[in-house]
């Protein structure tokens, strides 16, 4: 039984241009224990995402279809405030890109920790213990002493750690992280995907990774959304959808990163066009406008086609694949 | 040798820091030296904090340089006063970090792109038909000229500020982080386009990036800088293939590849950088380095000069060389 | 290498749809409609009201508000419908004139203040802040003993309170600026310093400024009749609001619709641009508002 289920998800905003369909018919799981990699560009609804995920969608929007199911029997589309509020923080942690933004900036480390503990009923000194080692696991050095610190005396990648340490805290299920490494230094950037994969390990939680970094993913993940324009194009294992992409888009995009080719190249390849304006969302494929493999039928929508176990690219030719690197 | 465009002898920069009274001074650019020719692409790769974009600013005469000599077009301009710089700033022009925030809110495209001219005076010139040549040489329809930065994507306020900086035809372009912000099927975009006008109108180019996999791409010569200095200067893709300091080995292998098979073999980095304000004693690479022996922790390595490679390490790596194996 | 990127842009220009915005607000509209109203009686004064609004006439004093004089007449048989448009004119000039002069000088103050030196910023924070420490009436008083009581007493005193506030303001905005990666590029390009605040740093700082502005008038308005009402203000027989609430106070045992019409037009005005203030800061600036 997977940790989340998302099913057939739409959500509208209503503004005062209209109704912006910033999700449609979203699909995916996050199977237990794994960790699950969304990547999209700005734009793609990743945000929408986790929002309605965590119940935080703004005021004017709402899912207008599907369900997103918790651990099999809760839709956290039909849950009340205050079993949301229960939920967050205890069952589903979160982690984002900017650490000092999830830190109080007035309070010590250690009574952060100990307070998010809340619930646990533990006694203070036993919080506080717990604390020091979930500290010691991200590898803060000094990790005693390090509790009675304040957010702005650690640096960015500390920090990050320190949320990470806070999220996992009371060992929930499901983790989502959002851009967590965005913002820090590549050799950082590695440092904290290998702690996140060592941790995942240890409490055996699920995490649903959100970045725009295809490189991250590639390493840290085992299954992978690729979103664009608030729709899933396609899903599978890493290995399925980086060895064998078959939405036009993930081809696109694979290609377009620099890190994927090794020759030097002076001219780098694009992908043209924009992302349609999602208030007046285009009839058919959406990706159709932008796409080289454009033909009659993608006037209409395309199905979510299955082309190999779990393997799922929402494509009229995803049965035809095209080599990687045979355009541009 | 007269297609040097600008030339960077042992440049310092000083910040002074604390309060009043316990005022000191740190080095944010510790004595760095280069040049850049006509239609050449020079870029300075370091993770954040490593003085990178203060040097930027240095040699654009933003920030006072405290030591060291800054020679464009074979004028020393260290020292120029606003007045004396004002007509050399035609001559080279500086894009910066934030495509949308380096431009101003409340001014149209077609505004922000004849500033430079109205800045300096030259509005016997047909500003329109600049402002319209400008905005067909980045790529951007007329229309766009009527339009606000908040209204501009990433990628067409970065084009915004390209057609900006050549507006007076430059002769050097400082690009800080001419990606930074933009998605993956965007940065080619704008690498491309940068790469076609300095080919076009042989611009000399220094690019400013932590993002290696770009410079792989669009640079010839690139610097590796930790600390506010220069560490490994050469060939890009000599450097590339083999790396001979520690620290460019280290951030060479840190970058996650698109790819679920690669091979990773990382050289990790522990602990994290030293601050400005307390250098390390010899080496400044040292409390960081896999590599690291005695000598390491009390005498700077010299600078040395080997097949065009510039580099500061007593132990230069030999090409693919694994950090020794560690106990403890 | 491009392809023309022509999405239809429906860009429907920021001050029409900010109006929009501001009449679907009830109390914006309202306030809106109010504003309007009192500029447009003092504005066609002379055509609302036939009567000369200083003409004395023994014969009709404390008339009730009738079908010749709409608003009654005061102790020395002025039409009181004829000096309250009339006092609308010298209230609105004062609020709007001393706004608008306060409003130049603190904004040039501030730009100065938030991007020159910072021992410039010091001396003029402590100007700024050491007017601000008299109070209002004391100022006044001071004020018109130095110099007698006049129209002019009454603008120059609102000049001084208001401008300390708008420079703070806008100091403290370009101080948030000063380094934004725009005012740097402007910089970069050589731009003069003059050019940066007058191109790139005033255009995004006077916005708030004009708001809170907006919600100053009524407080100038009250202002200026307090002082006229105390004497200290526009000299008799020239009509002012304040001036027709203190004849309407002397003479309350024989009428009270002189009081009635020095003190509407005031509560009308104070309400108008209070309303339309408060809920222009609520369009443009949704985080300035207190909940």
């Amino acid at each position: 039984m997977p940790v989340l289920s998302v099913t057939g998800l739409n959500v509208r905003f209503s503004t005062e241009d209209g109704s912006v369909h910033a999700l449609k018919d979203v699909s995916f799981d996050v199977p237990e224990r794994r960790i699950v990699g969304v990547v999209g560009e700005s734009g793609c609804g990743k945000s929408t995402l986790i929002n309605a995920i965590l119940g935080l969608l703004a005021k004017n929007g709402e899912v207008s279809k599907g369900s997103i199911l918790f651990q099999g029997d809760r839709d956290l589309t039909k849950l009340g405030a205050t079993e949301m509020r229960a939920l967050r923080g205890e069952e589903i942690a979160t982690v984002f890109q900017d650490p000092m933004g999830a830190l109080n900036p007035v309070f010590s480390v250690g009574q952060q920790m100990v307070n998010v503990q809340y619930r646990s009923g533990l006694s203070k000194a036993e919080k506080r213990k717990r604390a020091s080692e979930m500290l010691k696991q991200v590898r803060i050095p000094d990790a005693e002493a390090a509790l009675s610190r304040y957010p702005y005396e650690f640096s960015g990648g500390m920090t990050q750690r320190i949320a990470i340490a806070m999220a996992l805290m009371m060992e929930p299920a499901l983790l989502i992280a959002d851009e967590p490494t965005t913002a820090l230094d590549a050799t950082l950037e590695v440092a904290t995907i290998e702690l996140l994969q060592e941790l995942q390990v240890k409490i055996g939680c699920s995490v649903l990774f959100i970045s725009h970094h295809l490189g991250v993913v590639a390493e840290l993940c085992e299954d992978v959304v690729v979103m664009y324009a608030g729709e899933v194009v396609e899903r599978g294992t890493v290995r399925q959808v980086f060895n064998d992409p078959r939405h036009p888009y993930t081809v696109r995009l694979l290609e377009c990163d620099p890190a994927r080719q090794k020759k030097r190249m002076r001219h780098l390849p694009t992908i043209p066009g924009e992302i349609p304006d999602l208030r007046a969302r285009p009839e058919g494929c959406i990706f159709a406008p932008r796409c080289h493999r454009r033909f009659g039928a993608c006037a209409n929508t395309p199905p979510d086609m299955e082309t190999g176990t779990g393997h799922v690219a929402r494509c009229f030719l995803a049965d035809q694949p095209e080599p990687v690197g045979a355009q541009g | 040798m007269s297609d040097v465009v600008v030339k960077v002898e042992d440049v310092e920069v000083a910040f002074s820091v604390g309060r009043i009274g316990r005022r000191s001074s740190i080095l944010g650019v510790a004595g760095v030296s280069f040049e850049v020719r006509r239609g050449e692409t020079f870029a300075i790769v370091g993770e954040s904090g490593s003085g990178k974009t203060t040097l930027a600013r240095a040699i654009n005469r933003l920030r006072p340089v405290s030591r060291g000599a800054i020679t464009f077009e074979g004028r020393r301009i260290e020292s120029l006063d606003r007045q004396a710089m004002k007509p050399l700033r035609r001559r080279m022009s500086m894009m910066f970090q934030d495509p949308v925030g380096s431009l101003s809110p409340r001014m149209t495209v077609g505004d922000l792109v004849a500033e430079p001219y109205r800045i300096h005076g030259l509005e016997r010139r047909n500003i329109q038909e600049e402002t319209a040549r400008l905005l067909s040489l980045v790529g951007l329809s007329q229309d766009f000229a009527h339009r606000y930065p908040h209204q501009l994507s990433g990628g067409q306020a970065r084009r915004v500020g390209v057609a900006r900086a050549i507006a007076l035809d430059p002769v050097l372009v400082i690009a800080d982080e001419p990606t930074a912000g933009l998605d993956v099927s965007v940065q080619g975009e704008v690498l491309n386009l940068l790469n076609d006008l300095r080919e076009r109108l042989g611009l000399a180019m220094v690019i400013i990036t932590h993002n290696l996999h770009v410079v792989r791409h669009v640079a010839d010569r690139m610097a590796v800088m930790y600390l506010g200095r220069f560490v490994e200067t050469g060939e890009t893709e000599a450097i590339f293939d083999a790396p001979a300091h520690p620290y460019t080995a280290a951030l060479l292998s840190a970058n996650p590849e698109p790819d679920p098979d690669t091979a990773r073999d990382r050289i990790s980095l522990p602990a994290e950088v030293p601050s400005l304000l307390a250098r390390p004693e010899g080496c400044e690479f040292h409390t960081r380095c896999p590599w690291v022996r005695d000598i390491c922790k009390t005498t700077p390595p010299p600078c040395s000069s080997v097949e065009h490679r510039v580099l500061t390490c007593h132990f230069p790596l030999a090409r693919g060389e694994r950090p020794p194996e560690r106990t403890g | 290498m491009s392809e023309a990127i022509s999405e239809p842009v429906i860009a429907l220009g920021r001050g029409a749809r900010s109006l929009r915005r501001l009449l679907r607000e009830p109390l914006g509209a309202f306030g809106l409609f109010l504003v309007v109203a009192v500029i447009g009686a003092a504005v066609f004064a002379d055509l609302l009201a036939s009567a000369d609004p200083s003409r004395i006439s023994p014969r009709d004093r404390f008339m009730p508000p009738g079908a010749e004089h709409l608003l009654g007449t005061d102790q020395l048989g002025r039409d009181l419908f004829s000096r309250v448009l009339h006092g609308g004119r010298i209230a609105l000039t004062v609020a709007l004139g001393s706004t608008g002069v306060s409003l130049l000088i603190g904004i040039a103050l501030g730009l100065i203040s938030g991007y020159g030196p910072r021992w410039l910023d010091n001396v003029l924070i402590l100007l700024f802040d050491a007017i601000k420490s008299f109070p209002t009436v004391m100022l006044a008083l001071a004020f018109v003993t130095l110099f007698g009581p006049s129209l002019t007493a009454v603008v120059v005193v609102v000049i001084i309170i208001n401008v300390p506030g708008y420079a703070r303001i806008i100091r403290t905005q370009t101080i948030a600026l000063k380094n934004a990666e725009f005012v740097t590029a402007a910089q970069s390009m050589g731009a003069s310093t003059a050019r940066i605040l007058r191109v790139h740093v005033l255009p995004n700082v006077i916005g708030p400024i004009l708001i809170l502005a907006s919600m100053d008038i009524p407080v100038v308005i009250a202002i200026e009749a307090g002082m006229s009402f105390l004497g200290l203000g526009v000299r008799p027989p020239t009509p002012s609001w304040g001036a027709i609430l203190n004849d309407g106070f002397a003479s309350i045992r024989e009428s009270v619709w002189i009081v009635v019409a020095g003190g509407i037009p005031i509560i009308l005005t104070t309400l108008g641009f209070t309303f339309l203030g408060e809920t222009l800061r609520d369009v443009f600036d949704p985080r300035l508002k207190a909940r």
